[in-house]
């Protein structure tokens, strides 16, 4: 009882933080506290010391102009900022309270934590639909048959995309049209099971149709699981996401909830973002 | 006026078609060799591979007939022993420079590769001929495979590199967003996605050492007749060919380029079927 709960003394330094605006947050259970968080690439600052609560069950949208640090931030939530030589990182992440960048935490695991989606749909080329799906499963050696069938499915129906291809399993992931490709990959990460879902521009590379049906599906997966998503749109910031987060030149500028982000921000460059002055 | 300008453009047109004979010349000068040494190949050897070419053991020197099938099996054993040592090294040396490794070592790594591939093949032989021959105190199919094995690895390791390349960084990205490890990233993902490219690339190699004389010439050294051990002298297609083709026999002769035929021809089918398995590549990537 010595060391006091930490999501207690997060919760009240969150409340003192002057970029949030704590009144209009609901005490709702955190999934990550990002605490002072700085990434450089190199001699490069990407992010510039952070400070950031993530609820869960909720979408929490990143959004600022090219450059300013957003996918680099996402990409901490899971490591995958590693994989670019010369990184570093400064400040602290915890997922569930527990610290994501502590020496005896493997990096594959934080991953099969926390799903990601990228930009550009990248369904495995020499795999079929069924094979893209389970193969997470498969390659951190799950072989008992009848479970992989059974989150074959169910990441596909999660996914929204079952009825569309539960005839065509076999048939190569890239045979399908743009937007399926990326439910496919949605479904993909879903099936390992994750506890959080990143999203690095799911539909900047859709058109507005398989947009509108990735964005239904961001609504739906909410209830099971904490998405984090990167957007250029702000429409679609607006439409999906229950907080905002804008950031500009690697600093969080302004967060708290998208109404209040989007009908009062506190900032004068949010303002000017949000209203199309410059971005 | 109007006839300075007509013939202003006769002149262009004259130009023009110059440069397009001097182009079709020179593309005629590339193929033409080919085609040569084929339909020399044909009149020449094509009266001498028979049946029993391809069934019969060399006859001694003056009696007639007889065949080279000790030196096909010799050169498919050599190149068997040489894919052994030549496959592993060469596709895990190509994948970590592709994979693994920093700019600084790769570089190195791969200008060492360059002026391998770059040696004569000869001088394969001399290296082994030192090696394992003088050491082992006798010719034999290994010091053979072996020769021709080196060659194949910087071979390989440089197309294999040059595919892993190939394959985007989505495909990665997404195997170890899953919490897949590196290794089986690469082995799944990675080199899955580059399987073509990368047996293109042995097959390449295996067609390249398949022809090779010089290295076999102090490492195999050539047998007249079956070979019953791995560490004896061992007949190859090449090697035969030659010591026939410097040969005072006639008859011998008909079966340097009876050989010859055989091996080219082989080595064309292998050619053919890289054609196949690189086809529409381009639209797929890798």
């Amino acid at each position: 009882m010595a060391t006091p709960d930490p999501t207690v003394v997060e919760r009240a330094e969150q409340a003192t933080e002057p970029t949030s605006t704590s009144s209009s947050e609901p005490a709702a259970p955190l999934t990550f506290q990002v605490k002072n968080l700085s990434v450089w690439y190199g001699e490069k600052r990407a992010i510039d010391d952070i400070t950031l609560d993530i609820t869960s069950n909720a979408v929490t949208a990143i959004i600022g102009p090219s450059g300013c640090g957003k996918s680099t931030f996402i990409r901490c939530l899971n490591r995958m900022h590693e994989l670019v030589p010369k990184t570093r990182v400064d400040g602290t992440v915890l997922l569930q309270g527990e610290d994501l960048y502590s020496s005896d935490v493997d990096p594959a695991i934080v991953r099969r934590r926390v799903g990601m989606v990228f930009q550009k749909s990248n369904p495995f080329p020499t795999m079929t639909i069924g094979e893209n799906v389970v193969i997470g499963l498969r390659l951190n050696g799950v072989r008992n048959q009848e479970f992989l069938n059974e989150r074959l499915e169910k990441s596909l129906r999660m996914a929204a995309l079952w009825d569309e291809v539960k005839d065509d399993l076999h048939k190569p992931g890239t045979s399908l049209s743009g937007g399926q490709q990326q439910r496919l990959c949605i479904a993909r990460a879903l099936a390992v099971q994750p506890e959080v879902l990143l999203m690095d521009e799911p539909c900047s590379a859709l058109d507005p149709i398989a947009t509108a049906k990735i964005e239904e599906l961001i609504y739906e997966l909410k209830t099971q699981y904490t998405i984090v998503t990167v957007t250029h749109n702000m429409q679609q910031a607006g439409r999906i996401s229950d907080y905002t987060a804008f950031f500009y030149i690697g600093k969080l500028i302004e967060f708290g909830a998208t109404t209040k982000i989007f009908t009062n921000p506190s900032e004068r460059q949010t303002e000017d973002y949000i209203t199309g002055r410059f971005g | 006026m109007h006839s300075k300008r007509a013939d202003k453009h006769t002149w262009r047109k004259v130009k023009s078609g110059l440069a397009s004979t001097v182009a079709f010349i020179s593309a005629l000068l590339v193929i033409a060799p080919l085609g040569l040494v084929f339909f020399h190949l044909l009149v020449n050897g094509a009266s001498s591979v028979n049946w029993d070419f391809f069934t019969k053991l060399p006859t001694p020197v003056g009696a007639p007939g007889g065949g080279m099938v000790n030196a096909i099996v010799g050169s498919l054993e050599l190149l068997a022993l040489a894919a052994t040592i030549g496959i592993p090294v060469g596709v895990l040396g190509g994948v970590y420079l592709g994979e693994y490794g920093s700019a600084r070592v790769n570089s190195v790594l791969r200008f060492i590769a360059d002026v391998l591939n770059g040696v004569p093949s000869i001088t394969w032989g001399v290296v082994v001929y030192g090696l394992i021959v003088l050491r082992f105190k006798g010719f034999s199919a290994y010091a053979g495979g072996l020769a021709l094995g080196l060659i194949m690895i910087p071979l390989i390791i440089r197309t294999t590199e040059e595919v892993v390349l190939l394959v985007p960084n989505g495909y990665r990205e997404a195997a170890l967003a899953l919490g897949v490890s590196r290794w089986k990233t690469i082995v799944h993902v990675v080199m899955k996605t580059a399987s073509k490219g990368i047996i293109t690339g042995i097959l390449l190699a295996l067609a390249r050492v398949g022809g090779e004389t010089a290295p076999l010439l102090f490492t195999a050294f050539g047998n007249r007749f079956w070979n019953h051990s791995l560490s004896q002298p061992i007949a190859a297609l090449p090697l035969q060919i030659f010591t026939y083709a410097i040969s005072p026999y006639d008859d011998w002769h008909r079966q340097a380029w009876a050989g010859a035929l055989v091996l080219v021809t082989g080595i064309f089918c292998v050619n053919v079927v890289v054609r196949i398995l690189t086809r529409g590549r381009t639209a797929s990537l890798v």
